[in-house]
């Protein structure tokens, strides 16, 4: 069984806006019924040309549901600049995460987002960029190198369960192996595809963080928690309400905060509770 | 919420009254079956009890039955014993839809040098026994071919099978673990040299398995240790979970006829039904030799594992074969075998049945499932293009 999380199960039960828009500015078909999943994305534009309306049709498991379900709801209001901006581990992120055999749903989203943008602005929908690796479920060496960068894969099972590539035969393993070797080196020897955050991207998304993921978990035992500053890499926090009061309140910023602060935003964030 | 299980293929409930001959030797009855006094000693004379039934359900001699751990530990042995009693021969048979212990190992075994062949299945998942026949050859060590299909429920007919490799000099193992008490076995009237029983697909409980070595077969032994089993499987007896078998082909026996009509009929019920119910649906595998218990319906243009979760939702119980659900990235090798359409194949549901499920669970289940496969098919783009084109 899959350990899914709440959100999940929720968006996959109660699925936000299923269907087609009429009219719509954007239309994308993803994946394919050999495969086992697939996407139908589409959507439309207000006036001020931002996504009015979005919509999905999928055929697949729970966590594809879901992560379409989450993909329209998370495009509503963007204008087509920052819907761009969605990578597969916003919809992850957005679901509270998904097993890590799933995680190629989210990039299944993520790409019919690409592709209904690309056909709002009209450009053709090239043959298949880039060359066939994995025979089985068609997938290419560019997308294969794409999820590997942003994704910082490292094993072939990890090319699997965000691309599918390499899940069927198996032939395609040592071609998927060069791959890896190949961008992996690369990612090392270039510093710069991982650009450091300024100090304003560090701080804003660390209090965007702290307002999605972290507050509402402590909220829920009756706790809060307020961002004082950042200073380099330390982030000085001040707990509030239960939390200020708990016994295990150090224990929850370093196993809990500083955790998901440093999966989400920074590896070498550290977290410290203001001084009294 | 209650739970409906119709995933007895997977594994059963331990019978109650499995349970209770168990209970004694955890705690008040723990001797050492080989110890030389009483208090060991009766708990020996259980273990041949417990051996005399296990027999009566096989038609067996109680000295062909071996208790082992599990189902994947009777194959691997009877196997593997085949290939060290017979070194000089390098070739094994079997079939395209075992179990992965059979599978699995077959796999293993060509790495270290045998060669296999995996036999065809066609679109009902039936052997063609021509091919079986032409598959033969002098260097053919072992014949393993499973007696019901745990995914579809399809019987091979493994009697032939076994009188066609005896005729040639090979051995003829069959894994046996879904057929045992759902169908009638007598293997004296049979040519079958080695069989694989599970006790936990018939109400006895996980971590106790049987292989059936027929007298003067040469066995090899795959666990060494002490005397147990007369030095043919080594380690302690596991003796609450054999005395637990025994009762459990007790009642197996007791239970057949009613496995074979009252479990048939709600089989029956719950696959017609559904089928007349649900538009695009069909019966994976041959209707007529099949399991009493086990249905395996595809519904078109969805996903297996969206139509589990969903039937979870109201406490119901069963598998599928699509590849979620799989542990890889497709279908199960076995829908895949028989050359189910790909559209068919990742919306496959397989119920299996027990006689513990009642007409009411079954009435429930099927006011239930209709409405999610139109839920899912709502949500799928291929349902809106399959209608659009007519073929829906």
């Amino acid at each position: 069984m899959w350990d899914y999380t709440d959100k999940v199960k929720e968006h996959f039960l109660n699925p936000r806006n299923v269907g087609e828009v009429e009219n719509p500015d954007g239309v994308a078909e993803v994946g394919s019924i050999a495969c086992g999943d697939a996407l139908k994305f589409t959507f439309k534009l207000d006036d001020n040309k931002r996504i009015k309306e979005a919509k999905f049709k999928t055929f697949g498991c729970a966590s594809a549901i879901a992560s379409a379900s989450a993909l329209t709801e998370m495009v509503k209001g963007m204008t087509i600049e920052e819907a761009e901006k969605v990578t597969n581990q916003d919809i992850a992120r957005f679901l509270g995460g998904l097993p890590e055999e799933k995680m190629h749903c989210s990039v299944m989203g993520r790409e019919a987002l690409e592709a209904a943008i690309a056909h709002y602005k009209g450009i053709p929908e090239r043959a298949v960029e880039g060359e066939i690796v994995c025979e089985c479920f068609g997938v290419t060496d560019r997308e294969i190198e794409r999820a590997i960068r942003e994704n910082h894969l490292k094993t072939i099972e990890e090319v699997t369960n965000y691309t599918k590539a390499g899940g069927g035969c198996g032939n395609c393993h040592g071609a998927i192996q060069e791959i890896l070797d190949r961008v992996r080196s690369d990612m090392e020897t270039t510093p710069t595809l991982k650009p450091r955050l300024s100090n304003i991207q560090k701080i804003r998304m660390i209090e965007e963080t702290i307002e999605r993921e972290i507050r509402p978990s402590l909220k829920h035992d009756g706790g809060d928690i307020e961002l004082i500053d950042v200073i380099g890499n330390r982030v000085i926090v001040a707990t509030r309400g239960a939390c200020a009061s708990c016994q295990a309140s150090n224990m929850t910023l370093k196993n809990f905060v500083e955790l998901k602060l440093r999966e989400l935003v920074w590896p070498e964030l550290v977290v410290e509770e203001e001084s009294q | 919420m209650k739970t409906i299980y119709l995933d007895n293929n997977a594994t059963t409930q331990v019978a109650p009254e499995v349970l209770e001959a168990m209970l004694p030797y955890f705690h008040e009855l723990y001797g050492n079956p080989s110890s030389m006094h009483t208090f060991g000693g009766q708990v020996g004379r259980k273990l041949r009890e417990a051996r005399e039934h296990v027999a009566a359900l096989l038609g067996a001699s109680p000295d062909e039955i071996i208790f082992t751990s599990c189902g994947s530990e009777s194959d691997n042995a009877a196997i593997r014993s085949a290939l060290a009693s017979q070194p000089g021969k390098r070739h094994i048979v079997t079939s395209r839809v075992e179990h992965p212990a059979v599978k699995a190992l077959c796999a293993q075994l060509v790495n270290e040098g045998y060669r296999v062949t995996e036999l065809p299945v066609d679109g009902d998942g039936r052997l063609d026994m021509e091919q079986y026949r032409r598959s033969l050859t002098p260097d053919t060590a072992i014949v393993s071919l499973m007696w019901a299909n745990n995914e579809t429920g399809v019987i091979f007919p493994v009697e032939k099978a076994a009188e066609i490799a005896r005729a040639r000099g090979i051995l003829f193992h069959t894994d046996a673990v879904q057929a045992v008490g759902k169908i009638p076995i007598n293997l004296s009237k049979t040519a079958i040299d080695m069989l694989s029983i599970s006790g936990h697909k018939l109400h006895a409980p996980k971590g106790i398995g049987v292989l059936y070595v027929r007298k003067g077969t040469r066995f090899s032994p795959f666990l060494i240790g002490g005397h147990q089993e007369k030095g043919r499987r080594g380690g302690t007896e596991n003796t609450p979970s054999i005395i637990g078998l025994g009762k459990a082909c007790e009642l197996a026996n007791q239970n057949m006829e009613a496995e074979n009509t009252r479990v048939k009929e709600l089989r029956d019920k719950l696959e017609n039904e559904l089928l007349s119910r649900v538009t695009n649906s069909r019966v994976n595998g041959d209707r007529i030799n099949r399991l009493p218990n086990t249905s395996n319906i595809s519904f078109e243009f969805i996903e297996g594992e969206s139509i589990l979760l969903m039937m979870d939702e109201y406490g119901i119980c069963a598998s599928s074969g699509s590849a979620c659900t799989s542990g890889s990235l497709q279908p199960s090798h076995v829908l895949r075998a028989m050359g189910v359409p790909f559209t068919m194949a990742h919306g496959s549901i397989r119920f299996s049945l027990s006689v513990y499920n009642t007409d009411a669970e079954i009435e429930f289940v099927i006011e239930k499932l209709p409405p999610i496969i139109e839920t899912l098919r709502n949500l799928s783009p291929y349902w809106t293009t399959a209608q659009q084109c007519g073929s829906a």
